[in-house]
């Protein structure tokens, strides 16, 4: 079962790779944060109950529910065109996508190791570079924050690999995940919605040598 | 003690955030920088002791932290006259006041944890701290790089957490779930070596958004650049610290496993590519303060070259960290005054230095003859050092090439400083330019100073505490 809801994570990388509009984006990471609370369910069923419950209500709340309506109100807010504009065509990050996913199945072949799902590693690794993928090729800033937020959703889903002996690192991922999305979102994103017109990396090259 | 410190810390922090008096922020500063020094006199007293389970104060962290309380205290009295040279709103001003104490509490408690997720969590809320004071002018290209440096700390931030995964899983063929470095240090040889590899890997990709090195080099650049010179002392000095001792102590545990020359590779490639990217940008670059803050690549690049060969170049990483600490620190003090006097920070429209100011320009021309580590700088002590361990470990060829770039980094900054030292600017107008007083500069000349006597002859307790720290590393 818990390979299914994995699989289904997996699949969601390569919609997001194709992916046109941004309101697309941002459904998708809701849906990214539901199928984690099913993976948290399923797979972390030898902690405390209470540490339980935290993990689990930082993802259906902070992941599934919050960072998307705040992405969505970004969108709105700051006028947000509802195009991805990626620098690569919709089929070449395709092909991308598809080659992270069949190195690190090719990676986790050579690993000999009965403590690990090779699944977890494999779904972990290849949204952590899906995730770096989509900072490099798209356009504007808020899709680089989606990337991040993709990255989050990757380290999070290493960190339950080995949550049932560690729950302490479980807990540190959630703290990165409050942490870090607090911080670029919340303050940031404000700042740059009212500062920059229109959002867009190619404004942030003013800081030169000369 | 470390429990008082860090509940002082934050609260002297809170205070000066709510604190609109400016008698009351002196007062709160000084305590602050009272306790901080009270913290480093605790730490000598109970050298190798363990507190609150998570902090140990052991050679390294005991130096690093001396260094720290040291330029802490020039930091504060530019920190003060920057703002009243600038003035700005009071609400901006405490929140400069709270982020530096943060900062600075944040790098302190990150030097004397022992435990590798402590150490993450305290890099974490430096960058936090740091971005508020780069963001402190409040304008579009200060918000750009504060945008830059919060995106790729996060994105670095996550990668050392993914490292210490790896490392977690790692940990589990041993048996253990402690992630104390000297736990690490004591189950080396039980760790899964492919799960060590990529912990190294993320670990080491990680921590050099902090300590300045290719691949993650780029935030810091611009960081140095945006926040006000008090801080980019801060930032080019103890914030660099911060990112060795991370690197460092990991380091320590993967040199005592079969992965060492492999590791040593790793940090060889990534800091020979500092040594270059830097020496490339040197030579192009006309912005003062990224030209300091690019020399600062380049040391570090430098310092781990001299991990990566090993011998003596280990006492030469340590002592080469301390010194530029010092020495990087007091020109970007300085830079404070000559932005005063020129009003720019473009070579192109700054020049004749010792006409306007002259305690400054000499604190510019030893600041560069020590950055450039040209005898009597201390700097010289430990980059021969480290060409000596460079050479023991038979990398001739490397040895030349990082020469000859060093070479041309002289060149480089050379070039631009006389030029900022003696050249008149063009179409300057030196009706207005403020007085300054030489006493502004005495700081600087302290630290400087200390930077020579230490590299030249350095106490016996200092060699003693270098020795001790890389004391587990393998001959």
């Amino acid at each position: 079962m818990i390979h299914v809801v994995l699989i289904v994570f997996l699949i969601t990388l390569f919609y997001l790779s194709i992916a046109n509009r941004m309101l697309t984006y941002v459904k998708v990471l809701a849906l990214q944060g539901v199928l984690l609370f099913f993976i948290v369910f399923l797979q972390l069923n030898e902690i405390n109950t209470l540490n339980l419950i935290l993990i689990l209500l930082e993802t259906i709340v902070f992941k599934a529910i919050a960072v998307p309506v705040f992405l969505g109100y970004l969108l709105k807010r700051n006028k947000i065109t509802r195009e991805a504009e990626p620098y690569l065509p919709n089929f070449i990050s395709l092909l991308i996508t598809t080659t992270i996913v069949v190195a690190t199945i090719l990676l986790s072949n050579s690993i000999k190791d009965t403590h690990l799902d090779k699944m977890f590693f494999v779904v972990a690794l290849s949204t952590l570079f899906t995730g770096l993928y989509f900072i490099a090729s798209r356009r504007k800033i808020i899709t680089h924050v989606m990337g991040y937020l993709v990255i989050e959703n990757g380290v999070f889903i290493l960190s339950l690999a080995v949550g049932n002996e560690m729950p302490m690192l479980v807990n540190l991922g959630i703290m990165l995940d409050i942490f870090a999305s607090v911080l670029i979102l919340g303050i940031f994103l404000n700042k740059i919605g009212d500062v920059f017109k229109d959002v867009d990396v190619d404004q942030l090259t003013n800081l030169k040598d000369y | 003690m470390i429990g008082i410190y860090l509940i002082g810390a934050f609260s002297i922090a809170i205070a000066l955030f709510l604190s609109r008096n400016k008698i009351l922020t002196f007062g709160l500063l000084g305590l602050f920088l009272v306790l901080q020094w009270v913290l480093t006199v605790y730490s000598f007293n109970n050298f190798r002791s363990t507190d609150l389970n998570y902090f140990t104060y052991d050679a390294l962290a005991t130096l690093l932290l001396t260094v720290l309380s040291v330029i802490a205290v020039p930091a504060i009295i530019h920190s003060h006259i920057y703002l009243e040279d600038q003035p700005a709103p009071t609400e901006t001003r405490s929140i400069y006041y709270a982020s530096i104490v943060l900062l600075l509490t944040a790098i302190s408690a990150g030097y004397l944890s022992n435990h590798i997720a402590v150490t993450w969590i305290f890099t974490e809320i430096t960058t936090l701290s740091a971005s508020a004071l780069i963001y402190h002018h409040r304008n579009k290209l200060a918000l750009e790089g504060t945008w830059k440096y919060v995106f790729i700390c996060a994105i670095s931030i996550t990668f050392v957490f993914v490292g210490i995964l790896f490392l977690s899983l790692a940990l589990e063929h041993a048996g253990s779930d402690d992630l104390s470095f000297a736990n690490l240090v004591a189950n080396s040889s039980k760790l899964n070596p492919f799960w060590l590899q990529l912990a190294f890997l993320f670990i080491f990709t990680g921590f050099t958004a902090k300590l300045g090195l290719v691949p993650m080099f780029t935030a810091g650049i611009d960081a140095k650049d945006k926040a006000p010179a008090p801080v980019g002392a801060l930032l080019s000095s103890v914030l660099m610290n911060l990112g060795f001792v991370g690197i460092f102590r990991f380091y320590i545990v993967v040199a005592n496993t079969p992965l060492h020359h492999w590791a040593n590779l790793v940090i060889g490639i990534a800091a020979f590519l500092s040594v270059f990217v830097s020496t490339v940008y040197m030579i192009k670059v006309k912005n003062i303060k990224r030209m300091f803050a690019y020399s600062g690549i380049e040391h570090m690049g430098l310092v781990m070259l001299g991990v990566a060969c090993g011998g003596v170049g280990y006492y030469a990483a340590i002592l080469h960290i301390i010194l530029h600490a010092l020495v990087k620190s007091s020109i970007f003090f300085q830079f404070t005054q000559l932005y005063r006097v020129f009003q720019n920070k473009s070579i192109y429209h700054v020049g004749n230095y010792f006409k306007y100011n002259t305690a400054g320009a000499m604190v510019l021309l030893l600041g560069f003859i020590s950055a450039t580590a040209m005898p009597p700088s201390g700097l010289f002590v430990s980059e021969f050092m480290i060409f000596r361990s460079l050479f023991e470990a038979h990398q001739i060829f490397l040895l030349v090439v990082v020469l000859l770039l060093l070479t041309m980094i002289i060149w480089a900054f050379g070039k631009n400083i006389f030029k900022i030292l003696f050249i008149p600017a063009v179409d300057f107008d030196d009706s207005n330019v403020p007085k300054i007083s030489p006493w502004e500069s005495s700081t600087q000349f302290i630290l400087l100073a200390a930077a020579i006597y230490l590299g030249l002859n350095p106490p016996t307790e200092f060699v003693n505490l270098i020795k001790e720290s890389i004391m587990l590393l393998p001959k």
